[in-house]
């Protein structure tokens, strides 16, 4: 579904992804984990296609076209999703009005018709309940005031909305209670299917608790310096990081 | 400013105003005698004295009207603006007293009022100076100063035609009075100065809504005056809107007094003009006042806007909140200057002032000032402005949900917008407003 190779990525002169190598097939949940600043949500944002980074070396495809390529918006289309570490605020658009834009642009992309009121109503009810996020959330402006765990829940909700292929969470976990967290989890895993598959960014292993990876990669400094099954995410868990400094450092 | 068919004047334009000026003098039989009559003879002097002001005058830095002075203008030229023409104009769903003035004569046949009589006292100026000559006198020119500000002394001077609003005490007037302005530039330059006076009485209640029009591609004058008066706990709905054309030049000064405990609500709307400048001028002149003034300017093109506000907190224990906003296109300029006052006297004041904008282009420019001169200390005053580009943040969080951005930008401005327009309690004009900007941003 995903294939990642040698991604390298700039922020002005600031080189951040120093060659990525990463395939993700369907069905399969990936976690990557790493210490603060080594770059992963940097990964998450280039594959959703944030501007602000400069793509300048390596290849990523996506369900066998040159994801690169495409704006954030056709990215999202073809079956992306970024679940923000930070979420934003966006005063006057209502959750609601936001989604059903989003879901009908996505719709168009694929020549279908949009969504009448009933059937995004209708829609909107049973995603909520998946995630037990309130009704009066939803009909208030995008974010805008919302508890953090509020704001984590309503990226799993529109996640749920959209249905994704590849969805990637951007330590979704952090700010998040042992309820909240449990809430989100099931989400994500009453969306997990053959057909779709998850990258889940954290650095704590807790989350893996409840959303049990296939795969584990450590993401160090801009590279992916060891992957595993997901015994590897307690190893983390139990010893910190430093043994992988260790062994990058001795490695150079 | 585009003028397609520019009319170069022999003379200035002040010189050609004092002429005709004298001429109308001449035809006034009796009412030169009026007091009406000596207050625009004085309110000419000062025009004399005065000039037009130019970009050295600090209120004018940024508003240059060097290219009006220039133009010829009649004021209210014959038209054959009919009910045709204001069908075209109409607002979807408005009720309510509708009254229209063409070329800033007053139009009955073009008319409705609906109020009952013995609840709003509505006629024009001209009628107003005939049948109800106590009241212009009391309030007439005495809050909207014409010594130091050369439009208000010309609109003064050629006080003829306008609305007079009164409500009595006591009465609330349920139904919106919607005074509609219209500049016919079909066929020839157009140029109106409508003179209005709002009083509300003790405990009354209206909303009045001013919206103005120019049509035609010649050049059009508007130079509009409205005193507003609110009472002892009055509450006043003032919106005035404004939807010209890129010829057109619209100053216009709101010169409101508050009394103990009234409530000023108003919100200033410019969607299109070629040159723009409102003073919102409120003095609160009671304790316990509440004053509201709410901004929004969509300037595109070459338009340029200016909106001068002033709040002077002249006694106690009263509240004003300004929240002004602008979306700026393509080379337009914008002009945010914003005055609070605060008296010695004005102990327990709050003060409250914002004004945010968004520049769309380069090339498009904002100039914001707030002024505050607090001479009491124990008061709560604030202000920010700030001006900057869309949030690309949010921009991009809507894109990676797959909304286009030409849709993401429109989705964004709107509910920027919508601060101000949601405001706006007349329900049919605030719907109104929404398309149209939604429309100029399709643009
Ligand atoms: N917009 C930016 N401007 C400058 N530096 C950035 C920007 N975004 C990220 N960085 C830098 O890139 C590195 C990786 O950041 P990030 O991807 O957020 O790491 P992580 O998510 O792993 O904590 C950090 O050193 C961070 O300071
Ligand atoms: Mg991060």
């Amino acid at each position: 579904m995903l294939k990642i190779n040698n991604l390298q990525a700039a922020i002005g002169e600031k080189q951040i992804l120093k060659g990525i190598n990463l395939e993700v097939k369907a069905g399969e949940v990936h976690a990557i984990m790493g210490p603060n600043g080594s770059g992963k949500s940097t990964l998450a944002s280039v594959l959703a296609g944030r501007e602000d980074y400069d793509v300048t070396d390596g290849s990523v495809e996506f369900m066998g076209s040159n994801l690169l390529d495409l704006s954030p918006e056709a990215r999202a289309a073809e079956g992306i999703f970024l679940a923000f570490q930070y979420p934003i605020e966006i005063p006057g658009v209502t959750t609601i009005n936001f989604l059903k834009t989003a879901i009908n642009q996505i719709r168009k992309y694929h020549g279908q018709d949009p969504l009448d009121a009933a059937q995004f109503l209708r829609m909107m009810r049973e995603k909520a309940k998946l995630v037990k996020i309130d009704d009066a959330l939803l009909k208030r402006s995008l974010n805008e005031g919302f508890s953090g765990g509020e704001k984590k829940r309503n990226e799993i909700f529109q996640m749920a909305m959209i249905n994704p292929k590849l969805a990637i969470l951007d330590e979704t976990d952090s700010g998040l209670d042992i309820d909240a967290l449990r809430i989100v989890a099931e989400g994500v895993n009453t969306l997990r299917s053959p057909e779709n598959a998850t990258i889940v960014v954290t650095h704590y292993q807790r989350l893996l608790d409840y959303i049990v990876p296939d795969y584990v990669h450590v993401l160090y400094q801009g590279r992916i310096v060891k992957s595993g099954p997901k015994e590897l995410a307690y190893e983390l868990e139990e010893k910190g990081y430093d043994w992988i400094k260790d062994e990058v450092a001795q490695a150079v | 400013m585009n003028h397609p068919d520019f009319i170069q004047l022999p003379m200035t334009l002040k010189d050609k105003l004092i002429s005709d000026f004298k001429d109308a003098e001449l035809r006034l039989n009796g009412e030169a005698q009026t007091p009406l009559h000596r207050t625009r003879q004085q309110a000419l002097r000062s025009f004399e004295e005065l000039g037009f002001p130019t970009i050295r005058h600090e209120e004018w830095k940024y508003s240059n009207v060097s290219t009006l002075a220039k133009q010829a203008f009649d004021f209210g030229q014959a038209t054959d603006f009919g009910q045709a023409e204001v069908a075209q104009l109409s607002i979807p769903k408005l009720d309510g007293n509708i009254l229209y003035f063409v070329n800033g004569v007053y139009r009955a046949d073009l008319s409705k009022v609906v109020s009952n009589p013995s609840t709003l006292k509505i006629s024009s100026f001209a009628d107003a100076a005939r049948t109800n000559p106590g009241l212009i006198e009391k309030h007439f020119a005495k809050y909207a100063n014409f010594e130091d500000n050369a439009f208000t002394a010309l609109n003064t001077a050629f006080t003829h035609d306008g609305v007079v609003i009164e409500v009595p005490d006591n009465q609330v007037v349920a139904e919106a009075t919607v005074l509609r302005f219209v500049n016919d530039a079909r066929t020839a330059n157009a140029a109106s100065q409508p003179r209005n006076l709002i009083v509300a009485g003790k405990n009354a209640q209206i909303k009045v809504a001013e919206s103005f029009r120019t049509v035609g591609d010649f050049a059009g004058f508007t130079n509009v005056v409205t005193e507003i008066v609110l009472h002892e706990n009055a509450n006043v709905e003032y919106y005035k809107v404004q939807n010209e054309s890129n010829s057109s030049y619209h100053i216009g000064t709101t010169q409101v007094c508050q009394h103990d405990k009234s409530h000023f609500y108003s919100a200033t709307v410019t969607l299109n003009g070629g040159f723009v400048r409102n003073n919102l001028n409120i003095v609160l002149d009671g304790q316990h006042c509440e004053a509201f003034m709410y901004g929004l300017y969509f300037p595109n093109g070459k338009q340029h806007v200016d909106n001068h506000t002033l709040v002077d907190h002249a006694k106690p224990n009263s509240y004003s909140n300004e929240v002004y906003k602008g979306i700026l296109k393509d080379k337009s300029t914008g002009v945010f200057n914003g005055k609070i006052f605060v008296r010695q006297d004005a102990q327990k004041t709050n003060a409250y002032q914002t004004c945010r904008n968004v520049v769309l282009s380069d090339e498009a420019s904002m100039n914001t000032k707030p002024q505050l001169e607090i001479y009491a200390d124990d008061v709560k005053c604030s202000h920010g402005t700030t001006t900057g580009k869309l949030d690309d943040e949010a921009l991009f969080y809507m894109r990676s949900r797959g909304i286009p951005k030409d849709q993401a930008m429109t989705l964004l401005t709107l509910a920027f917008c919508d601060d101000v327009v949601s405001q706006i309690k007349i329900d049919a004009i605030r719907e109104y407003l929404r398309e149209l900007i939604q429309e100029k941003l399709a643009e």
